[in-house]
Formats: C-alpha cells, sequence, structure tokens
C-alpha cells in the first residue's frame, strides 16, 4: 500500500508539477554508489538537494542527514544503502575532517 | 583574535590597509557554498517568471534580489518554498475549510464563497520571510535549503480575520494552540505531514487572517491557492498554504515541524513575541522576524563614476515595530548617515529607503542597518544558531567609485 501510494504520489506530482521534468538534467558525480544514491533519494526528492548543500559537511554532518531521513521522514533505505549513500556523500559532496 | 579570523583579516588586506576596518572580517566570508552557486539556475515554474531555482522538488525557489526595487513583489515573482513534493492543485470549487478541535464547541466547514461572502473582509501589506532566508550565509554552513536573500516578498493580502473563524467555531477559554494543515503531504505514508501551529493569541490577532487574494489576484498555486494563512509579523512557517483544516487545541500540538524542527536557542536574540506552551529549556519555536534591511540597487564590485551622485536605494522590515531608521554607511561601518524613507504601506510591510552619496574616487564598503521601534537593530556579526535562522547581519558591498 505504502509503495503503491508512493508511485501514485510521484506520478501526480509529475502531472501537476512541470518543474520536475527538469530534474532529469540534474547530473550528480558519478561514481559506483550513484545508482544507489539516485534511487533512494530521488523517491521524495530531487538530488539538487545533495549539490545544493556541498561542499561543507563532514563524515558526521551527512550521516545526520541520512539518519534524519530515514528515522524522521520515513525513507525506506536499506542499512547497506545507507552505508554505500554515506561513503558517496562523504567522499563527493563533503569535507575532510 | 583566534587563527581563523586572523587569515581572514590578512586575506582582507586591501581594506585594513584604508583603515575602513569597522565591522567584523567574518562578514566578508559570508557567501553561499560552492554546490549551491553551482547547482542555482533561474527557472520559471508555472505561472512565475524566472526565480533563482535551489531545489526543484519539492520546489524552493528565491526572488533575485534586484526584484526587490518594487515595494510590493508581484506574485509572479514570489518565492516558493514547500517541504512536501506532493502538492495538488486544489479546485477553488471543490476546497472546504475545516474548522474545529477539541477546544471548539461548534465546528463547521466552508467553501471558498462562503469565506468571501460571510464574513467582512480585510486588507493587509506584510512581509512573507523564510525563517532561513540567508541560512546560505551562515558561517560555518549549515544544512538545508541553501537561501541566499530572496526567501521573502511582500504583498497586499485579503482575507478574512482568523479570530472571526474562531468565534464561529465556538473557540472555548481552555484554546492554548490553534494548528493548521494544508492539502500537502510527503510522497510516503511514514513523512510526517506538515503542520503547524500558533499561539491562540496570535491566532487572534486582529492582523492575522485567511488570506485568499494576494496583491489583488487569487493567490498562485505556488504560494498556497486557493488560501493560506497569514501571520504578520511571524515568519512564513506558520503561513500555512492551501490550508484545509484548522484546529482549537487545549493542548499544544506535538509533532516534528513544530516539536523539533524551526527552534532557535533560547537567549540569543532579543525576541519580544513568546510561544511559551512550546518552550522546552533549551529552545524555543521561531517566531517573529528580526528586523532587517537589503539593498537593491548596488551589486558587489560595482563600478560608479566618481563625483557623481550615487543613489544607493532598498528596504527595510520588522515584526511590526515599525522602521525608525535606516543608516547608510560607505566607509564599512565607520560613519553612517540616515537615509530617507519612502511610502508606509503599515508596519508589517517592507519600508523602501534611498541614499544619495557622492563618492570620491576610490573604494568604498556600502552598508545599511535598519532599527526598529523596539530599540533593536541589525547584527554586525551573525548570531549563529543550527539552523540558520534570524539571519540579518549587516550587508558589506564593495564598490569602486572611478
Amino acid at each position: 500500500m505504502k509503495t503503491l501510494l508512493a508511485s501514485f504520489a510521484f506520478a501526480a506530482t509529475l502531472a501537476g508539477t512541470a518543474a520536475v521534468a527538469d530534474e532529469a538534467n540534474i547530473r550528480l558525480k558519478d561514481a559506483a554508489e550513484t545508482p544507489a544514491v539516485v534511487a533512494n533519494c530521488s523517491v521524495c526528492h530531487s538530488v539538487d538537494y545533495i549539490q545544493m548543500n556541498s561542499r561543507f559537511m563532514k563524515r558526521a554532518g551527512w550521516e545526520a542527514e541520512i539518519k534524519k531521513m530515514v528515522s524522521v521522514m520515513g525513507a525506506p533505505v536499506s542499512e547497506a544503502d545507507q552505508a554505500r549513500l554515506l561513503d558517496y556523500l562523504t567522499r563527493e559532496y563533503g569535507v575532510a575532517e | 583574535m583566534d587563527r581563523r579570523s586572523f587569515v581572514r583579516a590578512v586575506a582582507g588586506g586591501a581594506a585594513l590597509a584604508g583603515g575602513q576596518l569597522l565591522l567584523p572580517r567574518s562578514i566578508l566570508a559570508a557567501t553561499l557554498p560552492a554546490g549551491t552557486l553551482e547547482s542555482e539556475e533561474l527557472y520559471a515554474l508555472p505561472g512565475k517568471r524566472p526565480l533563482i531555482k535551489r531545489s526543484f522538488r519539492p520546489p524552493n525557489f528565491e526572488t533575485p534580489v534586484g526584484q526587490f526595487a518594487d515595494v510590493i513583489t508581484p506574485n509572479d515573482r514570489f518565492f516558493v518554498r514547500w517541504h512536501l513534493a506532493w502538492i495538488p492543485e486544489v479546485d477553488p470549487r471543490e476546497w472546504r475549510l475545516s474548522i474545529g478541535g477539541d477546544a471548539a464547541s461548534r465546528p463547521f466547514e466552508l467553501s471558498l464563497e462562503h469565506l468571501q461572502r460571510d464574513f467582512e473582509q480585510v486588507e493587509i501589506v506584510a512581509v512573507c520571510q523564510c525563517s532561513g532566508n540567508r541560512r546560505g550565509l551562515s558561517d560555518p554552513h549549515v544544512p538545508g535549503v541553501q537561501w541566499g536573500y530572496g526567501a521573502m516578498g511582500n504583498a497586499r493580502w485579503k482575507g478574512v480575520r482568523l479570530r472571526d473563524l474562531l468565534a464561529k467555531a465556538g473557540i472555548g477559554k481552555e484554546a492554548i494552540e490553534i494548528a493548521f494543515d494544508g492539502a500537502d503531504r510527503g510522497a510516503l505514508d511514514a513523512t510526517p505531514d506538515f503542520l503547524k501551529s500558533i499561539p491562540a493569541w496570535k491566532a487572534m490577532d486582529e492582523n492575522t487572517i485567511v488570506a485568499w487574494q494576494m496583491n489583488g489576484e487569487p493567490l498562485p498555486h505556488w504560494n498556497g491557492a486557493p488560501a493560506r494563512i497569514v501571520v504578520p509579523g511571524w515568519t512564513a512557517t506558520y503561513w500555512m498554504k492551501k490550508v484545509v483544516s484548522i484546529r482549537v487545541l487545549s493542548q499544544p500540538l506535538s509533532n516534528f515541524w513544530i516539536s523539533k524542527a524551526y527552534r532557535i536557542p533560547k537567549g540569543k536574540f532579543a525576541t519580544v513575541d513568546r510561544f511559551t506552551s512550546q518552550e522546552t529549556a533549551e529552545n524555543t519555536p521561531i517566531t517573529e522576524i528580526v528586523v532587517n534591511s537589503l539593498i537593491t540597487n548596488v551589486t558587489e564590485g560595482q563600478k560608479v563614476k566618481a563625483g557623481a551622485p550615487l543613489v544607493i536605494k532598498g528596504i527595510a522590515w520588522d515584526a511590526g515595530f515599525g522602521i525608525r531608521d535606516v543608516g547608510v554607511s560607505l566607509d564599512g561601518g565607520r560613519t553612517w548617515q540616515s537615509a530617507e524613507l519612502g511610502a508606509d504601506l503599515g508596519r508589517f510591510s517592507f519600508r523602501p529607503w534611498q541614499f544619495v552619496a557622492r563618492p570620491a574616487k576610490g573604494s568604498y564598503t556600502v552598508s545599511a542597518r535598519a532599527s526598529n521601534g523596539a530599540g533593536a537593530s541589525q547584527t554586525t556579526q551573525l548570531i549563529f544558531n543550527p539552523a540558520g535562522y534570524n539571519n540579518n547581519v549587516i550587508q558589506r558591498i564593495g564598490i569602486e567609485a572611478a
């Protein structure tokens, strides 16, 4: 039901919002984890949120963001993917300790 | 001076040598994150003219600074801010607003036609400003939508006093907060719906309205059609767009958006309005808009003609205490002269101002500093807080007269 609702909502957003068509032009940095990042994050928001919030967060900062998305916003991201996302965001869109 | 500010002071050596350094050096470091600048673009949402894109979905778009030359922000230039990506187009004929809650004895529902016909209609000019406006200029940067100066707008709102609707709904003495829900929601069931509340006393203020018109026209879809809450003097987080439910509560609202988000540390800001039912030992919901100003016609690095009149223009605003003075400085805050205040469209509106300078050949740092009727002025140094709210740091814009 949740998945059904999610896809319905996404379709409704697509129909009601011409802007999302331009999401297709967002290019995240290419890496092994990129498909997982796009697949998980795009369920709820465009991935320009990642670009916009770079580069100033350390690993702990990105970790807090992922945790917020999972535990507060209810994003169904597997633990394996959470680790992939954290590595990617820290490396490509974060700053060193 | 710590090492960091020392490095900055050296980096800004030209200004030091010129003897113009009165405002803290760190202000010059106020710039958007590199990734924000790389991913921004001018983009026109349907029904809007180009705005600065911060994110596509949910849509977050800010107004370019030059557009604030008009004291009223046109609807098609008004900033757009949503938390959740599912934003339905609401048919005004189908729209219903339900007003109830455990502290309302006569709950009822009304259509747009009823709202427009059965209650006294009032108008007010008021600034709608995102709590996080200028967040992108925080130093150090903090996560969130990386707004520059344009997550705000000033409009003439028309609608019905919220207190008239609450009276009809039989608001009881036990009412402590009034909660709002809009038609938007997240892509997932699990995402907390965006609900907000305000204290009952603020809801009963004569200036708080349910607006169905903006600058003489229906509200744009992106700004909350067919009706939104307008809370003059308070930041936009309470101005619920596409409002569909108003609940009168005898207990404080509890959810992520009111209990965790939109909070400022206690004791850091000279806030007048309190939201006591939501305060904790550490923090409190953001309430009123801090006194602020924006220079609208001078840009960093601009070359002007030496010895010729230079008209510096801008706007100033606050939470409704009234703008008392706008000082303008061309020497980095060493000396200030009062600008001429323009048309007064009401205490919740932008107040235009201008100042005519005649700079001789040389480099200048242009600043404006607004003060209000509550005795507050803009700050010279950022009052850091983890969510980047209440940024009213005095601008510093470097120009050259030749």
